[in-house]
């Protein structure tokens, strides 16, 4: 039955619903996949490779049988009593290992954290919970989510790339697209502050939803920057990204930053289609900005094939009626990189203050001569090399010293990169865009330990096409568009403006749909071969 | 001898009486509660947790800036104040920097002596309070109740120049917080805690002195106390020809003395920034309107119109202003008895306060009523009971919580105005004291008090007195 898992989260609960399956089939068929491609679960212990680990997925570093199964036998008593059936009832999904579940381990991929089982739900695995959906596991990300291939975990083995094992996932939510690319679970909750759920999502040839900032609850999911964080899923189709954001979106009281605005039905909205729609392409989106040795800007090209797909892409849209318009000026996306180095450090050192090894996680064995001795051993073991260089660039940017010359200007960056959004989307302005189409990354999933993967500020520009949406606080859905000329998948970004992830969801349903039988979508990763 | 002029300024940190903590439900008043009963993920630091504004928190803070004369900021932000330790959960306090809910402000205030001290406040901003660390042995206990509980902090320019006038500061400050209800401002409970920055100079020069902190003064007399020690040692210091440095200072209430904590260190640096979960603090003209119109009239105002209006002493006024209940009692009695305030507040202070002083109760407490003080005083004037007896009925009422009319005739404390009555009763004494009759009659005319006071005692003290004593004389000069 593992035919099962290649069905999409709507297919699936129709199954259910319509009783040709149960939840509990359909849970073990899961399991069954991720026991066949996933390879041993990544772990603190020390790592030692073993040459199976190489052809492996490694996406999950817990899995939740047990509640599983209870939540699974629940829906399937439902179905039996012929009750009303909740929208994902019965279908499973993973969650990247930053969304608290109450006495579940919950580790952010780091040791600081380790045996720490906390004692409340974040609101959005509540919201799942009360669709229907079964939470099955939990996968790794990037430690404390401070990457872009997750090689920065703590729990190793690695997560690789389902197309290509020898290339990274992407990061920082790679645990969650390596899943659903690999077909265990046709949803994982991921979670963006700079890329981290389009980057991966491009990486491996899956959807993925980066909504408004405020769209969707924070609280309970470990933060990395708080103004910046936002959570949605990965799916393998537009529609069941749509379905699960409807679900899990919405005011919560909770999260102070979350909007009190109506919840559009995305699903309902992607028959709109295209037609008429103002979809723009930005110069200012089709390189890489730097700044050189010298202290000036420079430019250099993105892959050439990811640019040849945006052009064949565009062409498409035109086809469907969509109305392009070209030269957007988005100038100041430039800015983006280096003011989301010094804004996310700022953020992420404060954040990390409260890992201390003495309320709960990691705590040195070593003896300590007072309390600050057992901050300096506890914290010195247990978070990883990423989240120390986080914390020390952070420390030191966040000096009040340098408050004017780092953290001021990149608030000023940060309205800066607004203002760009919002004159592109001003409904009375000269572009009028509904959505902005962009490649989702410069590049594809690159190799492990590659200049890229070695460079944590080369890696950066992975973002450069994220990350602007991230200070913006607008949305933007990453969808597979094709394969480079190394059979590795892209993606373009469909951009929205504040609370329209309905247009954005529209635009990559309508290239969905119009590339059904697109050669491209034959292949498939490497690992379900 | 040089002179030398003190120069203070204080910092109060004021709990406010909300009923959940500043940014998540927990019982925000924890006294007598067990250590660590009062928590939840929010206020312990779990991470992925995020705080929540309780708006009854910015309500209070905003009547005290109205209370202050602050300039209100309608926009206010939180900040984050980054450091590391045991007793604060999240590694950084909530609280407000740059952008405060009231900048600017003061208070008037009367010294006993009757000078008017007008002390300036810096600025007043919204915080959380960090929990508490208890060293026992060589282990360090942490209590996260008071994690998260919600304070305003209130930072006074360096106005006040002796004790005195500081502690009358502080005295006035928690008359006031009592007061417009934002705190109940209990210092042995800490809801009212004070930090006390100290100089001198010498009398004749500007330039301020090298200022010390004393730290956890925590009741006016410890403030009074500890301030005039300081300002003791720094004068010794300088008569020595030394010079003062920058300390901060703990004052040790057992030992009653001052101990010296460290010496200025670098300034930390607490990184602010904003605090990204939370939103601005925006005071609408709405909330900005329903607060002021909710605001007590205040103290010295208060203590002013009914010096004004209701033609008190001075004194009297103070007195009757110093809670807001016992002011609200004293004109609402005033307003039933509809003429003499004074012989009101004579009652009042003499009589309702005594009761409040026996009880250490606030005069809210107390089952008697503004219109059973009120009636007390008419039932006197009518000569329906005595001065005396309208005393004790205060008591009676306070005792059984009926109403004075009742009791006085429950308990036959009606004065007798019979005429026939009395001047049996008063025949009986003057035939039963020949002696006393007699030196009355020689001229030792002061007599008279101790044949009333005899007609008195026979009947229980329900004689009317001026009848009394017309009868007496009537029978006396016989």
């Amino acid at each position: 039955m593992t035919e099962l898992t290649t069905l999409s989260a709507i297919e699936q609960a129709k199954l259910i619903r319509e009783k040709q399956i149960s939840a509990e089939e359909l849970l073990n068929a899961t399991l069954e996949q991720v026991k066949k491609v996933d390879g041993r679960s990544g772990s603190l212990d020390e790592y030692i490779e073993e040459p199976d680990d190489l052809k492996k997925v490694h996406a999950f570093i817990l899995m939740t049988d047990e509640q599983a199964r209870e939540k699974a036998r629940a829906v399937d008593k439902k179905v039996a009593a012929g009750e009303k059936l909740s929208p994902l009832a019965g279908v499973p999904y993973s969650a990247k290992d930053v969304y608290c579940t109450k006495g579940i381990q919950t580790s952010a991929a780091s040791k600081i954290l380790q045996g720490y089982k906390p004692p409340f739900n974040a609101t959005v695995i509540e919201k799942m919970d009360q669709a229907g959906a079964v939470l099955f596991g939990k996968v790794n990300l990037d430690e404390f989510t401070f990457g872009s291939s997750n090689e920065t975990t703590a729990f190793k083995p690695t997560v690789r790339n389902p197309w290509a094992l020898d290339r990274v996932p992407g990061g920082s939510s790679g645990g969650s697209a390596a899943a659903v690319a690999a077909n265990e679970g046709a949803i994982s909750l991921g979670t963006d502050t700079g890329g981290s759920i389009r980057e991966p999502a491009a990486f491996t040839g899956v959807v993925g939803i980066k909504p408004t900032y405020g769209r969707v609850s924070r609280y309970g999911v470990i933060p990395f920057a708080s103004s910046m964080d936002t959570i949605g899923p990965l799916t393998r189709t537009v529609s069941d990204a749509a379905l699960v954001l409807r679900e899990i979106a919405g005011f919560d009281p909770r999260d102070n930053a979350s909007g009190q605005v109506a919840v559009d039905d995305y699903l309902d909205a992607l028959k709109q289609g295209v037609k008429g729609m103002r979809i723009g392409i930005s110069p200012d989106y089709m390189k890489i900005t730097y700044m050189n040795d010298q202290g000036e800007y420079d430019s250099t090209t993105i892959d050439p094939d990811i640019e040849r797909n945006i052009l064949d892409a565009i062409q498409i849209y035109k086809d469907l009626g969509a109305e392009i318009i070209e030269d957007v000026p988005m100038p100041n996306t430039r800015y983006s990189v280096p003011a989301y180095f010094v804004i996310t450090r700022i953020e992420a050192y404060s954040n990390l203050q409260r890992y201390d090894g003495l309320k709960y996680g990691y705590t040195t064995k070593d003896s300590v001569e007072d309390m600050y001795d057992l901050y300096f051993k506890s914290r010195g073991e247990g978070f990883g090399y990423q989240a120390k260089l986080r914390l020390l660039t952070g420390l030191f940017a966040s000096q009040e010293k340098y408050y004017e010359k780092y953290y001021l200007r990149a608030l000023q960056a940060r309205g800066l990169l607004r203002h760009d959004f919002d004159q592109a989307f001003d409904p009375n302005g000269k572009y009028r865009l509904d959505v902005l189409l962009t490649p989702s990354t410069p590049t594809a999933a690159f190799r492990f330990g590659g200049e890229t993967a070695s460079d944590s500020l080369l890696m950066q520009f992975a973002d450069q096409f994220t990350s602007p949406m991230n200070f913006a606080g607008t949305p933007g859905v990453s969808f597979p568009s094709g394969l480079n000329s190394e059979g590795l998948p892209i993606g373009l970004q469909a951009a929205g403006y504040d609370y329209c992830e309905a247009k954005a969801l529209r635009a990559a349903y309508a290239f969905e749909q119009a590339t059904l039988g697109a050669d491209w979508r034959k292949a498939k990763p490497v690992v379900l071969g | 001898m040089t002179e030398y002029i003190a120069t203070i300024g204080l910092e109060t940190h004021i709990q406010l009486n909300t009923v959940t903590k500043a940014f998540c439900s927990c019982k925000a008043d924890s006294w007598g509660d067990e250590p660590n009963t009062n928590i939840c993920p929010i206020c312990s630091g779990q991470p992925g947790t995020l705080p929540s504004t309780n708006k009854a928190m910015v309500e209070k803070a905003l009547m005290l800036c109205l209370a202050m004369n602050s300039n209100i900021n309608r926009t206010s932000f939180f900040d984050r104040k980054n450091y590391l330790y045991a007793d604060l959960p999240g590694g950084y306090q909530v609280t407000q920097n740059d952008m405060p809910i009231g900048k600017g402000g003061y208070l008037d205030f009367l010294m006993d002596d009757g000078r008017e001290i007008r002390v300036h406040i810096d600025n007043l901003h919204i915080e959380e309070d960090a929990g508490k660390t208890k060293n026992d042995g060589d282990e360090r206990l942490i209590d996260m109740n008071r994690c998260g509980v919600p304070l305003v902090e209130m930072v006074t320019q360096p106005d006040m120049h002796s004790a005195d006038e500081a502690a009358t500061y502080l005295m006035r400050l928690r008359q006031l917080l009592r007061w417009i209800g934002i705190s109940e401002a209990n210092m042995e409970r800490a809801h009212l805690r004070c930090d006390a920055n100290v100089s001198i100079r010498p009398k004749g020069t500007d330039k301020l002195g090298k200022k010390c902190e004393i730290k956890n003064i925590n009741s006016i007399e410890a403030v009074r106390t500890a301030i005039n020690f300081e300002i003791e040692r720094q004068t010794r210091e300088l008569d020595a020809g030394n010079k003062i440095e920058q300390w901060t200072i703990e004052w040790d209430n057992d030992a009653q003395e001052l101990r010296k904590m460290r010496s200025k260190e670098t300034a930390a640096d607490y990184r602010y920034f904003r605090e990204p979960n939370l939103m601005p603090v925006v005071i609408s003209d709405e909330l900005f309107e329903s607060v002021k119109a909710r605001m007590p009239e205040l103290p010295l105002e208060r203590r002013a119109r009914f010096i004004s209006e209701l033609g008190l002493p001075e004194y009297d006024a103070s007195i009757l202003t110093a809670e807001r209940d016992t002011s609200e009692f004293f004109e609402a009695a005033c307003k039933i008895y509809q003429s003499d305030n004074k012989r009101v507040s004579n009652w009042m202070m003499n009589e309702v306060l005594r009761i409040v002083n026996d009880k250490g109760l606030p005069v809210s407490a107390l089952k008697i009523t503004p219109e059973d003080l009120a009636e007390v005083i008419q039932l006197v004037d009518a000569k329906k009971v005595n001065t005396s007896t309208g005393k004790t009925l205060i008591d009676k009422v306070e005792e059984t919580g009926k109403r004075p009319a009742e009791l006085v005739e429950e308990l036959g404390l009606g004065l007798v105005s019979d005429d026939s009555e009395i001047r049996r009763v008063c025949e009986r004494i003057v035939a039963g004291n020949p002696k006393e009759v007699e030196l009355y009659q020689s001229g030792k005319e002061t007599l008279i008090g101790w044949f009333v006071g005899q007609v008195m005692r026979e009947m229980r003290g329900k004689a009317d007195p001026t009848l009394t004593q017309q009868i007496l004389n009537e029978l006396l000069k016989k």
